[in-house]
């Protein structure tokens, strides 16, 4: 367990160091060793349970499994890539006098706040500091929306800190209903232990976790982005810094789903119906279609991939309602490799939105003429993100279309149509800004590719093939989420 | 179920709810800013006063923190500082027009009935009383959403997000003696940074928007005008 207190303490070192620090020319590097530090402390961890199995703290206060060990590795990658980004990034966006010292500052901090936030959500065993953790993310990153002042980026936060306060405020009713069933089979203050609740799932009062589960599904979804509680999301990305799209998409989403299917796993345990499966199904197929959809109509570049976010995590969404070993095996594989293709593709587009000087699509234009590098990652990014073989995406969209022909086919239509329609929708608007001529006068900017391309080549290698670790606490976790094997 | 044979704890829960309840109620048809204030700081006592109850009645220390807290956070700071700076920026003085106001009240009923039958079903494992708790928070929740749908200046919003929280929390303390400590400490956290956060949002929004009408933030729209 010490790593993963290790990992708490050095985020939350980084929030007070960024909060005094006067070492304002070099923040964006010590943040990237932050975050490096961090990632040494899951691979650590990992590597621990790796050998050991499930690990639980003394006092049950963290619980790390199959489930959550990678997630808590990916976080803290995407957390290390994306501050490798963000730190010239954010440079050039003070040379162009969107931002002062002092709230570069407060970006830093609150990004290792956020980080801290990710981390916590991913290691407690107890569902009530799960929800608390939650809700210190929106807290920590809607002062990061605002960032640059503007006053479609304030509009932006106040929705953004509205609705996912309100929506996060029902997340709570759910797990004090979900305490509530529990204290009435064991003693209060370990009544809300994940590992206790699941040990003791059977026993619990079925009617009020059927109850609760509604609250936790709506609460914990209104950070997913499922629709229709979606409206926050692209605004809050398309008006934030781009590293903070980046983790938001890559991180927060996931998170929030990782917390539904925790509450699932103790409801499916507690009702033996599948009534938590069809309302994860029917949110997620709606989020998904809807999602494809507003990929035609949206102008402004980061709204687009917002809306694809919103697709992508209603397919995850939809993937762990169908249940089964095979849909949630590939609802694990998805998360991975969507959070490593879309905070690749919002590093990219925070470029090519430098390149242009906008993040109108239709002022973006000749961006391989311009600068090679960021028209081909923003081009493979797109390629992969949109279901193209051989990149790890198309792979788990494959086993989720497999596994829905397999216990719903009349579902594999709708699934089909989607995902054609927002692969028409990501094309039409990527096409135009990636070739073509290039506008007078646009310039290559300094950029850092590095995390793109590794990003890319880690999806392009779980499409061919997954290691045998990885596998191994796939097929773990989906043992643990579904009750049955994949293999 | 007959109050009179009830014990003095379960008698005095049933009629904070009630109370709790109409707080809400009384905030949801409230046109005046300071008045609104002061009905939250009303509503914020009788939880702390329900607290206390609870915590005396089940000998429960750790309950008498959640109440000081509780007082500290939604009875005097808050309060204190939406009254601050609804007198900076001379709000006081404005009636703000409900539209459908009848309409409002009606739907805040429906939602209270709404709010019972959700919660039915847990009638058969538990006693009324406790449902009568549960459905009395959950409807607190709903009317607060109630509120911030139907009034438009965003102090009132912060409000009905505070009013939420209360009825969560009321949730809490009746429905399951409170929660372990470490996550009760971990909510009235959240809910300060958030009271913070509001107060700087505050500031942003009047110098953006020259006011704190929210029905002006209308500049991100799906598609262009």
């Amino acid at each position: 367990m010490i790593p993963a207190y290790l990992l708490l303490l050095i985020t939350l070192v980084g929030i007070v160091f960024f909060g005094f620090t006067r070492h304002k020319a070099d923040m964006g590097k010590i943040n990237v060793w932050f975050n490096a530090v961090s990632l040494f402390a899951t691979v650590w961890l990992a590597i621990n349970v790796f050998n050991h199995g499930t690990i639980l703290s003394a006092e049950k206060a963290f619980l790390v499994d199959s489930f959550n060990v990678y997630l808590i590795v990916l976080t803290a990658f995407i957390g290390l890539t994306t501050s490798i980004f963000s730190a010239p990034y954010m440079e050039h966006e003070k040379e162009l006098g969107k931002l002062t010292d002092n709230r570069l500052k407060l970006y830093y901090s609150m990004y290792q706040g956020f980080m801290l936030a990710m981390y916590l959500v991913l290691t407690t065993n107890n569902m009530g500091v799960m929800w608390v953790a939650m809700e210190g993310a929106t807290l920590a990153t809607v002062l990061l929306v605002s960032l640059y002042r503007t006053p479609e980026s304030i509009e932006a936060a106040w929705k953004y800190f509205i609705l996912c306060g309100v929506g996060i405020a029902q997340a709570l009713f759910g797990t004090i209903l979900l305490y509530y069933a529990a204290v009435q089979i064991g003693d209060g203050e370990n009544a809300l232990l994940w590992s206790e609740l699941f040990q003791h799932a059977n026993q619990l009062n079925p009617e009020v976790l059927q109850i609760a589960f509604v609250f936790l599904l709506i609460g914990y979804g209104t950070k997913i982005g499922l629709v229709p509680l979606h409206n926050w999301l692209p605004d809050a990305h398309s008006e934030g810094p781009t590293p903070m799209s980046a983790v938001l998409s890559g991180l927060l989403l996931n998170d929030a789903l990782y917390a539904v299917v925790r509450s699932k796993m103790l409801v499916d345990g507690a009702t033996h119906s599948d009534m938590a499966g069809y309302l994860m199904m029917s949110f997620g197929l709606l989020s998904f279609l809807v999602g494809a959809l507003f990929l035609h109509r949206q102008k402004d570049i980061k709204r687009l991939f917002s809306y694809s976010s919103i697709e992508h995590m209603g397919l995850m969404t939809f993937a762990f309602g169908v249940g089964g070993s095979l849909a949630t095996f590939a609802g694990l594989l998805h998360m991975t490799v969507h959070s490593l293709t879309k905070s690749a593709i919002f590093v990219t587009v925070g470029h090519a939105a430098q390149v242009a000087g906008t993040q109108r699509m239709d002022k973006i234009r000749g961006l391989i003429k311009t600068q090679p590098k960021i028209g081909w990652g923003l081009l493979i990014g797109t390629i992969s993100i949109a279901g193209f073989p051989p990149f790890g995406v198309f792979t788990s969209e494959f086993l989720v279309l497999l596994a829905t022909m397999h216990s719903y086919p009349w579902l594999t239509l709708p699934l089909l149509l989607g995902i054609g329609i927002a692969f028409a929708g990501l094309f039409r608007h990527i096409q135009p800004m990636v070739y073509g001529e290039k506008p007078e006068g646009q310039q290559p900017v300094k950029a850092n590719l590095l995390p793109v391309m590794l990003h890319l080549a880690l999806v392009l290698w779980l499409g061919l093939a997954i290691p045998s670790f990885l596998a191994n606490w796939f097929s773990q976790a989906t043992v643990l989420i579904s009750g049955s094997s994949p293999l | 179920m007959n109050i009179e044979s009830q014990d003095f704890y379960t008698q005095i829960i049933l009629s904070m709810a009630a109370l709790v309840g109409l707080t809400s109620f009384l905030m949801l048809g409230q046109g005046r800013l300071l008045r609104l204030i002061f009905m939250f700081a009303v509503q914020g006592l009788l939880l702390t006063l329900t607290t206390a109850v609870a915590a005396y009645s089940l000998n429960n220390h750790h309950l008498y923190i959640s109440a000081v807290l509780t007082l500290a956070l939604k009875v005097i700071f808050i309060p204190w500082m939406l009254r601050n700076e609804v007198l900076k920026t001379n709000l006081h003085r404005d009636v703000e027009a409900l539209a459908n106001q009848t309409a409002v009240m009606l739907g805040g009923a429906s939602l209270m009935v709404f709010s019972y039958y959700v919660l039915h079903p847990i009638v058969q494992t538990t006693s009324p009383v406790m449902l009568n708790a549960l459905a009395v928070s959950l409807s607190v929740m709903l009317l607060g959403m109630l509120l911030m749908i139907s009034h438009k200046q965003a102090i009132a919003h912060v409000v009905g997000f505070m009013s939420i929280e209360n009825g969560l929390f009321f949730a809490a303390i009746v429905a399951t003696k409170g929660m372990p400590m470490v996550v009760e400490l971990g909510i009235a956290f959240d809910v300060l940074v958030a009271a913070v956060l509001f107060g700087i949002f505050f500031f942003h929004i009047r110098s953006s928007i020259d006011s704190l009408d929210v029905d002006l933030l209308n500049k991100l729209h799906e598609v262009d005008k």
